[in-house]
């Protein structure tokens, strides 16, 4: 150390102001740089024929008619790619008996669910192409399928992998103290619920998108690619299309909403890459709408059954369920499709003291689109149980259900210290959190409010949730198990000679707002106008080595990389200045681009003379003297596998009873993700999140036939929320800053899409318990509403 | 039956000429023939209003359009966008208030909210909403857009 830290108690110029972000300015004028906005040489589209059914015998392909369209260049089946992909399996060694078989990115012999691509036509032009596709002559039979995941582990059913004895892929179970001898007792409450959990997927505006292009004459691969993720995908284009990691370059320009979705292995991306080695020029594919629904990975079909007990004076004695959830015919690769039943094993429960605990998931196989990481992996279920159960646990022993999660959340000054299901938590604030939600919303006379107009017939519902989010996570998550998926993020911040930075990292940006907190960041710490600072992300070729967007990671792992670097150049900087002007470097600062002298702010030198002499009269500096004006940091989390948020928040609804139809009145949310860098972006990352549990809970979901037909594949019958819907989100923080890092900041990005859809079910079943019913079935259409009413005491 | 036709086109003030096929739709004849990436495709079934844009004055869903229908007229898309006037001010209000995330339904919530502000729109939150119900944004929750063309709606519209 030899300049001054960055002092964070001292409001900063940028950390924590809501400062705009520099790449509006680009999005603002059309100027974004989409994947389909890029065009090369020669470069070819390509178009899929997909499995009409859920389960069928390849009998032939006829691909005569196809290739005599004027444009097709080349048709590609999936024996085409048995000699060019190795194939990749879905497992982690640390989620241990995971089973599912080997992948290719096109069917060989058996389709094993609807939209699986059977074969790619590579034409001039996606028209073309779509063309072409219509001419093939596919010959399928037709097999009985497993689609009911509740019905897939029965003996009737067909099993999908022969090599298997039955359709499990996984099965977890949790057992902690001793829930039995808690239901022997006899001054406890239990309370019993079905939870069911609807499929649905992340729908990003921008589909997914790709243009792979290889050069042989250098056995170079790179790969345009709309994700999250690059090194990840570099890894793995490099070892299954036999390149050398050094020679795939991944780049990510403009994302256009990932989610999620963007994160994973898929077959047709898979075998636009390969055919562009094979081919060796450029292949774009861009996926339609339809293509979306049916692939993009689809996420929470979770069936749950729920128990809690409770003792007469509210407190919380135990917690069991039981989930299953069907996955599609495969584990997803790499991330694999166990970890959504893993987090709800691990998470349900975790806002609380919950002495007993026993839980179990099974992850089955079915004849469906694959299922995987979507935002908030696991946690809208696990908070929506435990909270579900909370609040009928309270209305049973007629306590107030905010009492009772006072009663029961784990307190404010008792951390360090673990969740039932053994994970590590600190540096949380559920009580804070509470009670300034019930000060924000006005709960009591709110909750009057709603009792009143009962009596005028209008049926309003208050719900609460108390939740836990993953974020910053440690190798814990995906690295023990053997994915090479980076936990640790890089940045390299060098000085130019004009006196500006640029800040290099290897976390990527989809609209959340990364570029700009990393600049704000580099500005505040290093000494200059944020003007001043160039953001690179999403490039393996120019970024240092690193995970990339996931688990609400950029702010506090790619931020304190972009802080550690910051305060390195600015030492070398400053060690540069003290010879250059006989100072010692103790005794030097940087501030708004000049060296200056700490206490007077005198500007000793500019940035930029400081940089033209060593980079241009470098004869004028002792010729001993290091030059370096660039830095490099990478930061992992290593005290904690994960470094927890929480949030407390709550849903105000209207239920119509004649139509079934809940209108969101309005909706808060106070959140605590430790430092606020951009409190402007992190509001807007919660209210989006809140948005999208909305729409999970009470429009969004993929409907599909009992024999695997998915039946909504357009925006006009897959409801997403629009604004005309969703009400105003009240967004608050508390901040406790985490202790596993300098700057203490910890994830934002899928507390709301976590929390919401409880708050929400919850505020259904406060306007529908007087009526004598509940409903724990999300999505809550209005025809499942009316179904539910049928049962309802109407006094 | 003759499958190409030409068209003349005024796209942000530039006249374009050419001759295409006569089944493709207007957004992807600018942004593959002309080179007008700043209108997106979305959902190509006029759901999600990525795509929208203006012609001739009226906002259009140009994944609806063939582009042969667009013959004679003037087309603005995002890139032709002023940066002073009703345009300019609501850019400058969805900077400030963070009104985009991942930028890409911009171009199309961007023409519904000038066709909001240039009908007279007032600054009515509930009007906006409903407004612009027709543009899907999945990152932002739309709070952020509607306080955006809300701030605009309350100076005058410019």
């Amino acid at each position: 150390m030899t300049g001054p830290r960055f002092d964070f108690d001292k409001p900063g110029k940028y950390i924590g102001q809501p400062t705009k972000r520099g790449d509006t300015k680009r999005l603002l004028r059309g100027r974004g740089k989409y994947v389909d906005d890029l065009t090369l040489p020669r470069m070819l589209h390509a178009a899929f024929l997909r499995s009409p059914v859920a389960h069928g015998k390849i009998l032939s392909i006829d691909i005569t008619e196809a290739k005599k369209v004027n444009g097709v260049i080349r048709i590609f089946k999936g024996s085409d790619f048995i000699d060019v992909v190795k194939p990749y399996v879905g497992v982690l060694s640390h989620l241990a008996g995971l089973r599912s078989p080997p992948q290719m990115p096109i069917a060989i012999d058996r389709v094993l669910w609807q939209g699986e691509p059977v074969a790619m036509v590579v034409a001039t032009s996606r028209a073309i192409a779509e063309d072409a596709v219509s001419l093939i002559e596919m010959d399928l039979e037709e097999l009985p399928a497993a689609t009911n995941m509740e019905t897939a582990l029965d003996k009737e059913e067909p099993i999908i992998h022969s090599e298997y004895d039955s359709n499990l892929s996984w099965e977890r179970t949790v057992d902690v103290g001793d829930v039995e001898e808690v239901y022997k007792r006899d001054d406890v409450t239990i309370v019993e619920k079905q939870f069911r959990f609807g499929r649905h997927t992340g729908v990003p505006l921008e589909a997914r998108s790709i243009i792979a292009n290889y050069d042989p004459s250098e056995n170079q691969l790179d790969v345009y690619y709309s994700g999250q993720a690059p090194h990840m995908m570099q890894n793995i284009y490099s070892k299954h299309l036999n390149i050398p990691e050094e020679n795939v370059r991944v780049i990510s320009q403009d994302v256009g909403g990932a989610f999620g979705i963007k994160i994973h292995t898929y077959g047709d991306e898979f075998a636009a890459t390969a055919v562009a080695k094979i081919m060796e020029r450029p292949i774009k594919f861009i996926a339609d709408r339809y293509e979306s629904f049916m692939t993009d990975i689809h996420a929470r079909d979770h069936v749950v059954n729920g128990k809690m007990a409770v003792s007469k004076d509210g407190k919380i004695l135990a917690i069991e369920f039981s989930d299953i959830t069907g996955i599609g015919p495969f584990s997803m690769y790499p991330r694999t499709s166990a970890i959504e039943a893993n987090q709800i094993l691990n998470l349900t429960g975790g806002p609380y003291v919950v002495p007993n605990y026993r839980a179990n998931s099974r992850v089955v196989f079915q004849n469906k689109n694959m299922m995987c990481q979507y935002r908030a992996v696991g946690h809208p279920v696990a908070m929506a149980i435990c909270d579900g159960l909370v609040e009928e646990a309270a209305a049973a022993i007629n306590m107030d259900s905010v009492e009772l999660r006072k009663l029961n959340l784990i307190k404010d000054n008792a951390y360090p210290t673990t969740t039932a299901s053994g994970l590590k938590l600190d540096d949380l604030s559920h009580h804070k959190a509470i009670n300034k939600l019930v000060e924000m919303m006005d709960y009591e006379k709110l909750k009057d409010e709603n009792n009143k107009l009962r009596n005028e017939g209008v049926h309003r519902g208050i719900g609460f949730v108390s939740m836990i989010e993953i974020t910053n996570p440690s190798p814990a998550f995906y690295g023990v198990g053997g994915a090479h998926i980076a936990s640790q993020d890089g940045a390299t911040i060098r000085l130019g000679a004009g006196g500006g930075i640029h800040v290099s990292s290897s976390v990527t940006e989809q609209g959340q707002g990364t570029n700009a907190i990393l600049a704000q960041i580099a500005a505040d710490v290093f000494g200059v106008n944020i003007d001043m600072v160039q953001v690179t992300t999403g490039d393996t070729k120019t970024t240092p080595y690193g995970g990339g967007a996931w688990a609400s990671r950029g702010a506090g792992i790619g931020g304190e990389a972009v802080y550690l670097a910051a305060e390195a150049l600015k030492d070398q900087v400053l060690d540069i200045a003290s010879v250059m002007l006989q100072s010692k470097p103790e005794d030097l600062n940087i501030s708004d681009g000049n060296v200056v002298d700490i206490g007077s702010d005198d500007n000793r030198i500019s940035l930029s003379d400081l940089a033209r002499t060593v980079y241009y009269r470098g004869n004028e500096l002792p010729s001993d003297m290091p030059l370096e004006l660039i830095a490099t940091r990478h930061y992992r989390v290593t005290d904690m596998p994960f470094v927890f948020t929480n949030a407390a928040m709550a849903a105000h609804i209207e239920l119509d009873v004649e139509t079934g139809i809940i209108k969101v009145l309005n909706f808060w949310a106070v959140e605590d993700c430790g430092r606020v860098i951009n409190p402007m972006l992190v509001d807007e990352q919660i209210r989006g999140g809140v948005v999208q549990g909305i729409g999970s809970a009470l429009y969004e979901e993929c409907l599909y036939s009992d024999e695997g037909q998915l039946l909504n594949v357009t925006l006009a019958d897959y409801l997403v929320p629009m604004a005309a819907e969703m009400p105003e989100i009240h967004v608050a923080h508390i901040e406790t800053p985490t202790k596993t890092s300098v700057l203490g900041a910890k994830g934002a990005g899928e507390a709301g899409t976590g929390g919401a859809p409880a708050a929400i079910i919850n505020a259904v079943n406060n306007a529908l318990r007087p009526l004598g019913v509940t409903n724990f079935q999300i999505p809550m259409t209005p025809n499942r509403m009316l179904e539910t009413l049928k049962a309802a005491n109407f006094k | 039956m003759a499958d190409t036709r030409t068209i003349t086109v005024n796209v942000n003030g530039e006249v374009h000429t050419n001759t295409i096929n006569v089944r493709k739709n207007l957004i992807d004849y600018l942004r593959d023939d002309l080179g007008f990436t700043g209108s997106h495709v979305g959902c190509e079934h006029g759901v999600c209003g990525a795509c929208t844009l203006d012609i001739n004055g009226e906002t259009v869903r140009s994944c609806l359009m063939l582009a042969v229908q667009a013959d004679g007229t003037a087309i603005t898309t995002i890139e032709g966008l002023a940066d002073n006037g009703v345009a300019g001010d609501l850019k400058k209000s969805f900077a400030e208030k963070n009104a985009l995330q991942c930028g890409y339904c911009t171009p199309g919530m961007l023409a519904s909210a000038i066709e909001y502000i240039n009908a007279g729109g007032n600054a009515d939150k509930d009007k906006i909403r409903r407004h612009i119900s027709g543009n899907y944004c999945r990152c932002t929750g739309y709070q952020a857009i509607v306080e955006a063309i809300y701030s605009v709606a309350e100076n005058g519209g410019n």
